[in-house]
């Protein structure tokens, strides 16, 4: 498995797939675990960084997490290579742009990623498509009692797992589902839905994580409550109290346009098509515009020359690093805007 | 490239692009202003502001700033400024100043009830002599004590097996 063999397809979390997929695209758990009797990765020397990097590497490549797992020395590799990594969620951003020794091990699928060294020893994630929370958080745990048999995690018998940041503290588990609510931002309503979304202890962000705006419509929402609950009563608040609102909002946005304003949206899916497959020049920010509108008219079955799959790879297969993996070359964003137009007219059958 | 907000000024960190009738609109934004017009919405409590504002809260009292880690090192002052801990002893080190901030933002929780590791290697004084081991270890390495640092460093490795 190497890493160009990504660039090419959408990956676990795009599919377009699983329960609820018309609003949920995808649901991710992760974990923070740090080690025992070591400092916090911020306190330790590049040289105490790069035995951590070196000891975790090996533990993680021998505890058999997956069948085939791919691990990138994040310090060595390139900036490319990084990007590609972050818009596929496989990596932090920070993780992406640090300088001391860290790497990710990633099983074959990608439903399965860890970080080493970035805020805590150890990030793992398990992604699923769709709403499929339960099934994360089971594969999620199989990863850490993996590792934690051959690894001594920094435990307290009163604030439970130990991580560098209090926020996390306690179970390290942070919950998401990445929902696409498109019919609520056109009817305005998007800010109602998030403040009655009950009691608001959620973060919202964009598509590619914290400090992201939320293109194409994309919000991923995340619990915040981490110590002095169950793994099982965070996913299940998460699941009673916050998704199934944002889901419903959502849906009833979408029938109440069709009911008052299909024609508009006929319009607009069927002209922002018409857009992606005429367009010669087109830039990232624009692509997600009309790619989110395009998917909605597919959602609410007002379009149909196009299927979701393809839309949804074209979200991640769009971004600048995924471009010019795929045309294995360097391009400067005047290029990229060709590039990814030509590339758009392929997929949508226009050329 | 840095973009300012359209209506105040602030670092814009709301981007968004219309498209209407042809023309192609681009609102650049402060978090305040997009929320201000209803197109983003702020966000409850980013999980950094969650930490910021806590650290804030106990800011202004004197006793805690005095604290330090034993073991890393690290002072409370320290943590305050960047947000994060040296080393798992300062759950306890800082106890007294932590604990209420993580009960705020913890929904006033203050005690794990989740998963337990399995091994029995993880319990909090071997963990924290193992780190005294190493700063000692990292101390002698430096005076280039090596008769020292050799006994500390097979110490440390009897430690971290048992």
């Amino acid at each position: 498995m190497k890493l160009a063999d990504l660039a090419c397809g959408a990956g676990e979390w795009l599919r377009g797939a699983g329960p609820m997929h018309d609003v949920v695209i995808s649901s991710r758990v992760r974990l923070a675990r740090n080690l025992a009797g070591v400092p916090f990765l911020v306190q330790c020397g590049p040289e105490h960084q790069n035995e951590i990097e070196q000891r975790l590497r090996r533990e993680i490549l021998a505890a058999g997490i997956a069948r085939e797992v791919l691990y990138v020395d994040i310090a060595a590799a390139s900036e490319l290579d990084r990007q590609l990594l972050v818009e596929r969620h496989l990596i932090s951003r920070q993780h992406s742009t640090a300088s001391h020794p860290r790497g990710v091990a990633i099983s074959g699928d990608e439903t399965c990623a860890i970080m080493v060294n970035e805020e805590d020893h150890l990030r793992m994630q398990v992604l699923r498509s769709g709403l499929d929370l339960a099934d994360a958080v089971a594969g999620i745990m199989r990863v850490d009692d993996l590792l934690e048999a051959r690894l001594d995690y920094a435990f307290h018998g009163k604030y439970g797992y130990l991580t560098a940041c209090p926020t996390n503290v306690g179970t390290g588990l942070r919950v998401s589902v990445m929902l696409h609510l498109p019919a609520l931002k056109m009817t305005g309503e998007i800010e109602k839905a998030f403040r009655a979304a009950h009691d608001m202890r959620l973060a919202i962000r964009g598509l590619f994580g914290e400090g992201t705006e939320a293109g194409g419509d994309f919000f991923q929402v995340s619990n915040q409550t981490t110590l002095g609950k169950t793994e099982e009563q965070i996913v299940h608040d998460f699941l009673t109290e916050m998704v199934p609102q944002f889901i419903q909002y959502e849906r009833r946005a979408r029938e109440a346009l069709i009911k008052r304003r299909g024609a508009a949206v006929d319009d607009k899916a069927k002209r922002s098509l018409a857009l992606l497959r005429a367009a010669r020049l087109i830039n990232t920010d624009e692509t997600m515009y009309l790619l989110s509108l395009v998917r909605l008219g597919i959602n609410v079955g007002r379009l149909d020359e196009v299927d979701l799959k393809t839309v949804n790879e074209l979200f991640l297969l769009t971004q600048p690093a995924h471009l010019q993996k795929m045309l294995n070359k360097q391009l400067e964003p005047d290029d990229r805007a060709e590039a990814r137009a030509r590339y758009i007219r392929r997929r949508l059958g226009a050329d | 490239m840095k973009r300012e907000c359209d209506k105040c000024g602030k670092p814009a960190t709301v981007h968004l692009t219309e498209i209407a009738d042809g023309n192609k609109i681009e609102k650049h934004l402060c978090e305040d202003c997009a929320a201000s017009e209803g197109i983003t919405v702020k966000t409850s409590m980013p999980i950094s502001q969650l930490l910021e504002d806590f650290i804030l809260q106990s800011a202004g009292r004197e006793e805690t700033s005095d604290l330090r880690c034993d073991v890393c090192g690290l002072s409370f002052a320290e943590f305050r400024h960047r947000g994060l801990l040296g080393c798992p002893n300062d759950y306890e080190a800082f106890a007294e100043a932590l604990d209420p901030m993580l009960r705020q933002a913890q929904e006033g929780a203050g005690q794990h009830i989740g998963k337990v590791p399995r091994r029995a290697g993880s319990d909090q004084e071997k963990q924290n002599a193992i780190l005294r081991l190493r700063a000692q270890l990292k101390q002698a390495v430096a005076a280039e004590n090596y008769e020292q640092a050799a006994k500390l460093r097979d110490r440390l490795k009897e430690m971290e097996q048992k």
